[in-house]
């Protein structure tokens, strides 16, 4: 597609600090309840560049199912328990910790679409947490470590060990 | 940083960075920023908050192609009326915000979710962290959700928020906005943002406005005011599009606007 016709996007600003009473919601974080039997746990901290956790981020998460298709069910704001929607959202808490509970995702190479928020961040990042032995050879950061009942992904905004985030190439 | 800035060092914090970019203008290679900065250091927060290299281009692929799906099981149509959340009717000017969702080629974005939350008219957000000593307004709590139409026309009735101070300098203050999240056609099209007043006094000196240095791009994020869109003894009426960045998936014949 040319450049010709497109229209210039919308900036993006911070979210804030006072996202808190809005985008969160009960469930919000649960694509499948904790208490299924295949449910996995995806979960980590977020710092900045001080290395300090970041309690006021939010992270959304979308991703395939385990079968590897592509989730185009509603219901991730009211979820019915067992509709699989592939979408769900964390604010981080006190020590800026994140966790969903949720299904391993399926495809070729299989991974976790990441959008990242948070008071200070002026715009949001996107980054992906590959399952362990999925990471491209150019990204081995982004490999999600898997602990007893899931992954374990951390988000380091600056620094030493700064995540690698994603620009998607328009053409 | 022991002393808080005053608005005088902070807007000549704000008017270096806007005269190094209107330099830049001036050179051959010159290539106009859409976007906003993620290191603009008059916004304090943000100095350890911003990745210091630049994002790594990724070819969207598999789910990033897609975004969720939400639909009338995630959304009641009352939602979308933040006036009449409470038993009473929220202080401050009834106004109507609406406008269109579209993709970076201009095609609606359709039954998608916007989100919206925001101060009431005094500046005062529900938050419990909002310490700014205005009113809470019993009758307002300033969040809502619509689904767009088959258009991609969003519509919220609402109050007009007010302006209020924060901490990021001495006497700082935010012009009166909106907060907005929207999704697209597309996981890459995730995009949180603020919706601001035409004219607010408070734009040259506001660090968050004035992250995105090309004065083209933020003016992208000022609302019109419509007296088309006003309504009768009711409601005033603002209109504010969308445009979210291009979709990579080959469009539908029925996509095509």
């Amino acid at each position: 597609m040319s450049a010709q016709g497109r229209q210039s996007p919308t900036p993006g600003q911070t979210v804030g600090p006072f996202f808190g009473y809005a985008l969160p919601y009960d469930g919000g974080n649960e694509l499948v309840p904790p208490t299924r039997p295949d449910a996995i746990r995806l979960h980590g901290r977020v710092y900045d560049g001080a290395g300090d956790p970041v309690p006021d981020a939010l992270i959304e998460v979308w991703q395939a199912a385990p079968d590897g298709s592509v989730p185009q069910a509603a219901g991730s704001l009211h979820r019915d328990g067992y509709t699989f929607t592939g979408w769900g959202r964390a604010a981080t808490d006190r020590t800026g910790h994140y966790q969903f509970s949720t299904l391993r995702p399926g495809g070729a190479t299989p991974y976790f679409a990441i959008t990242v928020f948070a008071r200070g961040l002026l715009d949001r990042l996107f980054t992906r947490a590959y399952l362990p032995g999925s990471a491209p050879a150019q990204w081995p950061s982004l490999a999600a470590a898997a602990d007893d009942r899931g992954f374990v992904f951390d988000i380091r905004l600056q620094g030493e060990g700064e995540t690698v985030f994603l620009s998607y190439t328009q053409d | 940083m022991s002393q808080l800035a005053s608005q005088a060092d902070l807007s000549a914090e704000i008017d270096a960075i806007s005269k190094e970019y209107e330099a830049a203008g001036a050179l051959p290679d010159f290539r106009a920023e859409t976007n906003t900065r993620l290191d603009y250091p008059p916004y304090r927060s943000s100095v350890l908050r911003h990745p210091t290299k630049a994002p790594q281009q990724a070819d969207p692929e598999g789910i990033e192609l897609w975004a969720p799906v939400f639909g009338q099981r995630d959304v009641d149509p009352l939602e979308s009326d933040l006036t009449i959340q409470h038993r009473g009717e929220p202080i401050g000017e009834r106004m109507v915000v609406t406008g269109r969702v579209t993709d970076g080629d201009g095609r609606p974005v359709r039954h998608q979710l916007v989100e919206i939350w925001q101060a009431n008219a005094g500046g005062r957000y529900i938050h419990q962290r909002d310490q700014h000593p205005a009113a809470i307004d019993p009758h307002f709590t300033g969040m809502g959700r619509c689904l767009t139409d088959a258009d991609g026309t969003y519509s919220f009735t609402t109050i007009k928020p007010g302006p209020y101070p924060w901490k990021n300098h001495h006497n700082a203050w935010r012009p009166a906005h909106i907060h907005f999240s929207l999704f697209g056609t597309e996981f890459t099209q995730r995009l949180i943002t603020q919706m601001y007043f035409p004219g607010d006094p408070l734009f040259a000196l506001d660090p968050i406005y004035q992250s995105i240095v090309d004065p083209a791009a933020r003016e992208r994020l000022v609302a019109t005011y419509d007296h088309d869109v006003t309504t009768h003894e009711w409601a005033t009426g603002y209109r504010w599009d969308i445009v979210l960045s291009g979709s990579h998936r080959t469009p539908h014949e029925e996509d095509v606007a």
